[in-house]
């Protein structure tokens, strides 16, 4: 574990530069990580899948993995690539703020 | 009053439920009703051996009903859907089967339609249904050189082990067949690594090394070009084959999704891990593959399941709090070909680790040996025997046992000196 700053701010991340507290994110954090990570912009898509992926870890206590992303965040596995291309669940879930998805055993 | 409990599904949790549940209730306390499409229970684990030559398909097939103890009733029709507001089930027939308690032990489908061109035929095969492993097993007796790639689409899978048994294997087989070195062996999985758990990934990942058994990792398969022998990944990444055994992507049965609150977004009914009881209403229980507990979905997991489940059960219909709880117990044989195999032993919170099952005097775990292959193979008659009469055997109980483990500084301590 160790702290960074992200749009000003410190913020806990662990290892894998992944969120401990999802509370600490912000919108300007987001912008900050992904443009580091190679999207100089996020689009209105963009923001569809992280704001969904928020919802789905406050609800389920865990982040959605690539294939319920592309059945229920309304944007297709192909295009999810496109708009994360290094992964999207784990790409995504780091800009967004959440811990790593658990994935499945 | 007398109860109805309707169980859907005859496979492995069904029927272990069932049994176990005859045995506590007495026919005035309650019904018991176990439904399933049809009468052919498949011993599931012996699909692995089946494209081998190892066993024979029939071998590996009983009749439903007779598995399940006097006094249970048994329905062989289609489920269509669930009321769960009603309590009913609805069957494929029309009839309808009103119900108390509803357990669903219905398992995982296969979902080969959710990835674009992967259509089983010629280069294209898979292991996982009886249908499937026959068909190879006619494959690899003629196939005579090439890239054989192993394809796991995406979890959750059963047996999360069985693709990589079936890397070893096929190093035996072809071995054996004197025509090793004229197969390129492929295994492409969308994990980081060889398993999930990192202590067992990387002892799987130097048996693959070691076996000559080429290891590509999180590779997304978003397309099967059968035609065109390869398969290509979401991020462009291609993989060429002469033979592709893909293991496709798995769904909870169909009719989880035609009931409405039943299931998530998979087909998978919502679960409570430690209660087993279903988070979508007090009156429904499920078992194995069915369920969303973050456990392997294997047979082992099932068994350990059902002794927790039919004790909350009991608890349940009793107006009793649900004590009993389930700690993600799981051991799996993994055979790795030339007459040996290794166990793991594992639960929610500890990894397979190295040692010995059930105590420190017992199987050796994380380790090849011939025991353990001896061990995957008496797990068949085992199965039959004691796992779905849900026979009480000392020493295998539900929770996992921590005796015959060696914790993480011991095995620090131990490799030092290898
Ligand atoms: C290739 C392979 C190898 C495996 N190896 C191992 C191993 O070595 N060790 C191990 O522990 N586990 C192994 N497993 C996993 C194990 O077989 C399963 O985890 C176990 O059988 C799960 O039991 P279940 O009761 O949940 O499902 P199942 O036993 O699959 O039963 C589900 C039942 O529900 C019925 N059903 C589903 N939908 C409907 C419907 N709509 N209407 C009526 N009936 C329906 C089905 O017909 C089926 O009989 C393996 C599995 C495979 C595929």
């Amino acid at each position: 574990m160790s702290t960074t700053t992200l749009a000003g701010t410190p913020v806990e991340v662990n290892d894998e530069g992944f969120f401990v507290d999802p509370n600490q994110w912000t919108r300007e954090m987001a912008e900050e990580m992904a443009r580091a990570d190679g999207i100089d912009e996020l689009t209105p898509q963009h923001w569809q899948v992280i704001d969904f992926m928020r919802s789905e870890y406050f609800a389920k206590g865990t982040g959605p993995t690539v294939r319920i992303l592309g059945k229920s965040s309304g944007v297709a596995v192909k295009e999810l690539y496109q708009l994360f291309p290094k992964g999207p669940a784990k790409m995504a879930a780091r800009i967004a703020g959440i811990p790593k998805p658990k994935g499945c055993i | 009053m007398t109860k109805r409990i309707v169980i859907l599904g005859g496979g492995t949790g069904g029927t272990l439920t069932a049994n176990r549940l005859r045995r506590e209730l007495s026919t005035h306390d309650a019904t018991i009703t176990v439904v399933d499409q049809d009468d052919h229970h498949i011993y599931q684990p012996g699909l692995l051996f089946v494209p081998f030559g190892l066993t024979a398909p029939a071998d590996i097939v009983k009749l439903r009903h007779q598995q399940l103890h006097h006094g249970i009733d048994f329905v062989e029709q289609p489920i269509e859907r669930v009321d769960i507001d009603a309590q009913v089930v609805h069957l494929g027939d029309g009839r309808q089967l009103p119900y108390d308690l509803l357990v669903i032990a219905s398992g995982a489908v296969l979902a080969p339609e959710e990835t674009e061109g992967l259509v089983f035929g010629d280069t294209v095969h898979t292991f996982y249904d009886l249908a499937g492993s026959t068909a190879l097993a006619e494959k690899l007796a003629t196939f005579s050189g090439g890239r054989l790639v192993v394809n796991v689409v995406d979890m959750p899978i059963k047996c999360p082990v069985a693709p990589l048994e079936f890397c070893f294997l096929a190093d035996w087989y072809f071995t054996e067949r004197g025509i090793r070195d004229r197969v390129e062996l492929i295994f492409a999985t969308p994990l980081d690594a060889a398993f999930t758990k990192p202590v067992a990934a990387e002892r799987l990942a130097h048996l693959l090394a070691e076996k000559g058994v080429a290891m590509v990792t999180e590779f997304n398969t978003g397309e099967v070009d059968g035609a065109g022998g390869k398969l290509v990944a979401y991020d462009g990444r291609e993989q060429p084959f002469d033979l592709a055994v893909v293991v496709p992507m798995h769904a909870g049965a169909a009719y989880v999704g035609r009931s409405p609150g039943l299931g998530d977004e998979l087909n998978f009914v919502p679960t409570d891990p430690h209660t087993l009881q279903s988070t979508v209403r007090p009156n429904i229980f499920v078992i194995g593959d069915a369920t969303t507990v973050p456990a392997s979905k294997a047979g082992s997991v099932t068994h350990f399941e059902g002794e927790v489940l039919v004790e909350n059960i009991l608890r349940f219909l009793a107006d009793r709090p649900l004590d009993a709880s389930y700690d993600g117990h799981a051991n799996c044989f993994i055979e790795t070909g030339f007459g040996k195999a290794l166990l793991i032993d594992f639960n929610y919170d500890t990894e397979p680790l190295p040692g010995h099952y059930p105590s420190r005097i017992g199987m050796p775990l994380l380790k090849e040996s011939r025991m353990n292959h001896l061990g995957k193979l008496m797990f068949q008659w085992f199965y039959w025997h004691t796992l779905l009469p849900a026979r009480h055997v000392p020493g295998i109980e539900s929770p996992m046992p921590h005796g015959g483990k060696e914790l993480p500084a011991d095995e620090i301590h131990q490799e030092a000196h290898v």
